[in-house]
């Protein structure tokens, strides 16, 4: 007889009974709401690593831009490249010019000792030798302060990243490279790329202070469109004399962040799992609790006739608006704390340390909310379908 | 205890909320376990350091290489046992994405006179001294790889060429284990002599780094200013400090691990806290009568006070004992990261801190509740029965 | 009956007991007197309100009177602290609640043994105790059974049994029939007749039912908190 309407209704009353008696389990329905509040800015938090890493990779690369690298080296710092190399490189079709020339620079990357201000303690910070055409073939480079370093002169420019993370390398100060010291003129941002990171001089003044002869590890170079990248790569491989490989530069900073992506995303992932079936426990226990706290209540409202169904819709529905509410916590207290928080890590396959901040992605936020919904669901449920399953009398005599 | 069998009863009162409760306790612990293991792996390396030993590398960064001569220059310093050198090879197996790990040429009887963590059977170390092309690798390794003594194994380096070629082809002479069970045997090394007449111009007699055993540890920190003020105003300049420190430095780079771990723990711990506090003081309200009756039989405030957290110790144990075992099996299982994590084991020492911290779980999420207990008045009490 | 004060097991002296609620004070007893000899059998009578519940807890070491002593004894209540107050009542009283206050989780042998884990009785010592005190309330055949599978007489007699076992000094009961059906509270009734009669306990009842005061030696009978006559069997 009791229509769609009816039925709504009655889920509404249940509902808003339940509600009424908050105040009076004001204890389990906080500790739920905090509880899966916690699970879920942890969740977000550690995951907000990866996904920071992740972006500095992601925002380093340009598609029209490409790497050469020596054939068998797994990053720039392994790779060597002598000067005839570098030239038969430059000289390849495909290569974008300016009035300078052709916008391709060989580059020297090496790390020098300085120091990380979170820890105090040494770190391998990344240096970069470039050539003239360096800071064009990188198009989202500009100087924030000071200037461009002078050529042939011991002066490096700062990557805004490096100048948060490690000591000593602010505007006007001095830096140690072997016997020489060098002066810092100039700080410069590329837009959150891992260039942020390093410090960058005239190649032949590094190449001397390591004693580097006139070899290079890299040439950069910027294409004349995204789509002559084949042309180019090709010149390159068939050429005899040389044995180079050649990438994307987002190729390239895929494969260099691959371990640290893994090894991030599999523990934050294991660590968020447990969290999870631990929620999920104590949301059960939660919601039970709840649920018998109001046994007689309930018990009271099916004999007065308040249908099966309704009682465990309303169950569930609380359980997950509470779920919803702890989860809506979690995510903003993880993106107010995580997220844009600065820190630094060594990349065991470039041997430098890359700068990066937190990153609570949109993508992130959404996860948590659906893990606090499906916690919410899994935990109402059990509970609901024993509170309406019990026999009427029985729940009646409950205390 | 003659008590306890009361404590007992009273958690099978409601024996969905005990386990829920002892479940969740039991997570928490096993989060803690795994964190505390995959922290000793990023961390633990700086235990396993010699403390006899130093580590001498090139002022200005560790990929620049010392002159080989500077061997003999440090056996004169006073102080000094023995000195090895070995270089970054940086090379891998196959393909580029396989398992990272650590090559090095090395003076073979040198090295592991000086590296007495790893053993290699004498026969072995004879097969080694009369390859040219011989390699030992470590247990790790060889299984990772499913390598043999026998197997020809080629290493691509881009850094190293030998005649033009990128590809250096070994021969598995030995498979060497490690003396601890934390000892990483996750490396390759070969033989000097081969390495220096083979490689071409760049590096020719340079190597990567020094290690030093001095006479007597706690100078090691003098011995280290001997070597850095001897090549001081050299072209090579040089920067020493014990194994330890070295270490630590690396551990240093990725970050300040143990605070981040400490943080995520305290955040888990939090909750846990909360949620079983809030189970612990809804038992004790739900028997306010029944502990009248026990005050008004003649139990003192104190035994009653007891009994309360005697129970909420019992759940916290009993669930962190559970999960820090739990931990330990999964550790034993390997790293789940495949090979990026050389030690994985949870260190006995975390073990115990969790048990401690069980016990502590256990009387605060009982102490509010063990109060109220106490404080009840027994008349009230029984009232509300 | 002999009031010779001198063999006196418990002496109320002049009590007065009030209790606060919120900005009220409630005069529950007005001095207050009442001397019960050793091997008594006492009924207190009164309506609902007279103070009978709260004079009992006061001989019973379970609240302290605002003025006046009470005496068990020989022992001044007043001058033992709270937690000694605790370990006298394990070592001189035995209550017996209206709705017998048995612990769920126990079975009857357990909830019986709960008084004597406060002495210093070996376990075996104690199950020997435990298995007296059933059978004198006539469940020696229950020991193992759970509260929830007893009837309201069978309980009570548990909490009797419970009341018993350290062999008190006094045995108090507040209301002991009061939740069960005419039959059983009879039985009850006998049982703590024969308590008193055979075995000598001094027993000190609340009731509100003459058919059970009847049962008791004396009955004093209190009004406003105050004792307003007694009668006698």
């Amino acid at each position: 007889m009791a229509g769609p309407i009816n039925w709504l209704s009655q889920v509404v009353s249940v509902t808003g009974f339940g509600v009424l008696s908050i105040p009076q389990r004001r204890g389990s329905v906080a500790a739920a709401v905090i509880g899966i509040a916690g699970v879920v800015a942890v969740l977000v938090g550690v995951l907000s690593i990866g996904a920071g890493f992740k972006r500095v990779m992601e925002m380093s690369a340009s598609p029209d831009s490409a790497m050469v690298l020596r054939a068998s080296a797994t990053s720039e710092m392994v790779s060597g490249l002598s000067r005839e190399d570098t030239k038969l490189i430059t000289d390849a079709p495909g290569i974008a010019r300016n009035a300078e020339g052709p916008l391709a620079s060989a580059e020297l990357f090496v790390i020098i000792d300085l120091p990380k201000r979170s820890t105090n303690s040494s770190a391998n910070v990344p240096l970069r030798g470039i050539e003239p055409a360096g800071f064009a073939v990188r198009d989202n480079l500009k100087i924030v302060e000071g200037r461009k370093f002078e050529w042939g002169k011991n002066e490096i420019v700062v990557g805004v990243g490096a100048l948060q993370e490690f000591a000593g390398l602010e505007l006007g100060k001095t830096v140690r490279v072997g016997r020489n010291d060098w002066t810092v003129v100039g700080i410069f941002s590329a837009g959150g790329g891992s260039a942020d990171s390093e410090l960058w001089t005239d190649a032949k003044v590094l190449q001397a202070a390591y004693k580097r002869g006139d070899s290079f590890q890299s040439v950069s170079v910027r294409l004349t469109s995204p789509q002559a990248f084949q042309e180019f790569k090709n010149a390159l491989t068939a050429n005899p004399k040389l044995k180079v490989k050649v990438l994307r530069q987002t190729e390239y900073y895929a494969e260099q962040s691959t371990m640290i992506t893994t090894l991030v995303n599999s523990l934050g992932y294991i660590i968020a799992s447990l969290m999870a079936i631990g929620a999920v426990f104590g949301a059960l226990n939660t919601m039970y609790n709840s649920v018998s706290a109001r046994t007689r209540e309930i018990a009271t409202l099916r004999a007065l006739g308040f249908g099966r169904g309704a009682v465990i819709v309303s169950i569930m529905f609380e359980s997950i608006v509470l779920a919803l509410v702890g989860g809506t916590l979690g995510a903003a207290v993880a993106y107010f704390v995580f997220n844009g928080f600065h820190t630094s890590t060594i990349n065991m396959q470039s041997f430098s340390q890359v700068t990066f901040a937190f990153a609570v992605t949109v993508s992130l936020l959404v996860q948590g909310i659906v893990l606090a919904t499906f916690i919410g669901l899994v935990g109402g449920f059990l509970p609901a379908i024993r509170a309406a399953r019990l026999p009427i009398a029985v729940g009646l005599r409950e205390m | 205890m003659k008590y306890l069998y009361l404590t007992w009863s009273n958690l099978r009162r409601k024996k969905l909320r005990t386990i829920l409760t002892l479940l969740s306790i039991i997570v928490a612990f096993v989060l803690f376990g795994l964190l505390a293991t995959i922290k000793h792996a990023l961390v633990g390396g700086v235990e396993l350091a010699g403390k006899d030993r130093v580590v001498v590398r090139h002022k200005v960064s560790l990929i620049q290489l010392l002159p080989e001569s500077y061997k003999a220059r440090m056996e004169r310093i006073p102080g000094i046992k023995a000195v090895v050198h070995q270089t970054w090879f940086g090379g891998y197996y196959q393909d580029p994405k396989n398992l990272f790990f650590m090559q090095c040429p090395v003076v073979p009887d040198e090295y592991m006179s000086m590296f007495t963590e790893f053993v290699l059977s004498p026969e072995e170390m004879k097969a080694w001294n009369s390859t040219r092309t011989g390699a030992v690798v470590g247990r790790r390794l060889a299984d990772h790889f499913k390598w043999k003594v026998g197997d020809k194994v080629p290493i691509i380096s881009s850094l190293w060429k030998i005649n033009g070629n990128d590809t250096w082809e070994f021969d598995i002479v030995g498979i060497f284990e490690g003396k601890e069970k934390q000892t990483d045997t996750g490396a390759l090394f070969f033989r000097y002599d081969f390495f220096e007449e083979a490689r071409q111009e760049y590096g020719k007699g340079q190597v990567g780094w020094y290690t030093i055993r001095v006479d007597d540890p706690a100078k090691a920190g003098d011995v280290a200013k001997l070597v850095d003020a001897e090549f001081a105003n050299s072209p090579a300049e040089t920067t020493t400090e014990p194994e330890g420190a070295f270490a630590q430095g690396f551990a240093k780079q990725i970050g300040n691990i143990a605070l981040i771990v400490a943080s995520i723990m305290g955040a888990v711990f939090f909750t846990i806290l909360l949620v079983s506090a809030n189970t612990m003081s809804q038992a004790v309200r739900e028997r306010t009568g029944e502990l009248g009756v026990l005050k008004a039989i003649g139990f003192t405030n104190r035994q009653v006070l007891v009994l309360v957290l005697l129970e909420s110790c019992l759940l916290a144990i009993v669930g962190g004992v559970i999960g820090l075992g739990l931990a330990w099996l999964i550790a034993l299982g390997g790293d789940p990261t495949k090979g990026n994590l050389p030690l994985f084991f949870f260190p006995p020492r975390d073990l115990a801190l969790g048990v401690v911290i069980s016990v502590l779980l256990g009387v605060i999420t009982g102490f509010f509740p063990a109060m109220q207990a106490m404080r009840l008045r027994v008349a009230d009490a029984l009232r509300r029965m | 009956m002999d009031k010779n004060t001198n063999d006196a097991l418990v002496r109320v002296d002049r009590v007065e007991k009030i209790f606060h609620r919120g900005s009220e004070d409630i005069h529950v007893l007005k001095d207050l007197e009442l001397v019960v000899p050793e091997g008594e059998f006492l009924a207190l009578m009164g309506p609902s309100g007279s103070g009978k519940s709260t004079l009992l807890n006061l001989i019973g070491g379970l609240d302290r009177p605002t003025k006046g002593t009470v005496t068990v004894a020989g022992e001044r209540l007043d001058q033992l602290s709270d937690s000694k107050l605790a370990g006298w009542r394990a070592r001189h009283v035995g209550f017996v609640f209206q709705l017998y206050n048995l612990l769920p989780v126990l079975t009857a042998e357990r909830n019986v043994e709960l008084p004597l884990l406060l002495t210093h009785l070996s376990k075996s010592e104690r199950r020997s105790h435990v298995q007296t005190a059933l059978e004198i309330v006539g469940l020696g055949h229950r020991t193992k059974h759970y509260p929830r599978t007893m009837s309201g007489g069978e309980q009570q007699r548990v909490g009797i049994a419970r009341g018993i076992v350290t062999d008190p000094t006094i045995l108090l009961c507040d209301e002991p029939t009061g939740d069960l059906d005419r039959k059983a509270g009879d039985e009850i009734l006998d049982l703590l007749q024969a308590l008193n009669k055979e075995h000598g306990k001094t027993i000190i009842m609340v009731t509100h039912d003459p058919l059970a005061a009847a049962r008791a030696k004396r009955t004093v009978h209190l009004d406003k908190g105050q004792l307003s006559h007694e009668s006698h069997a």
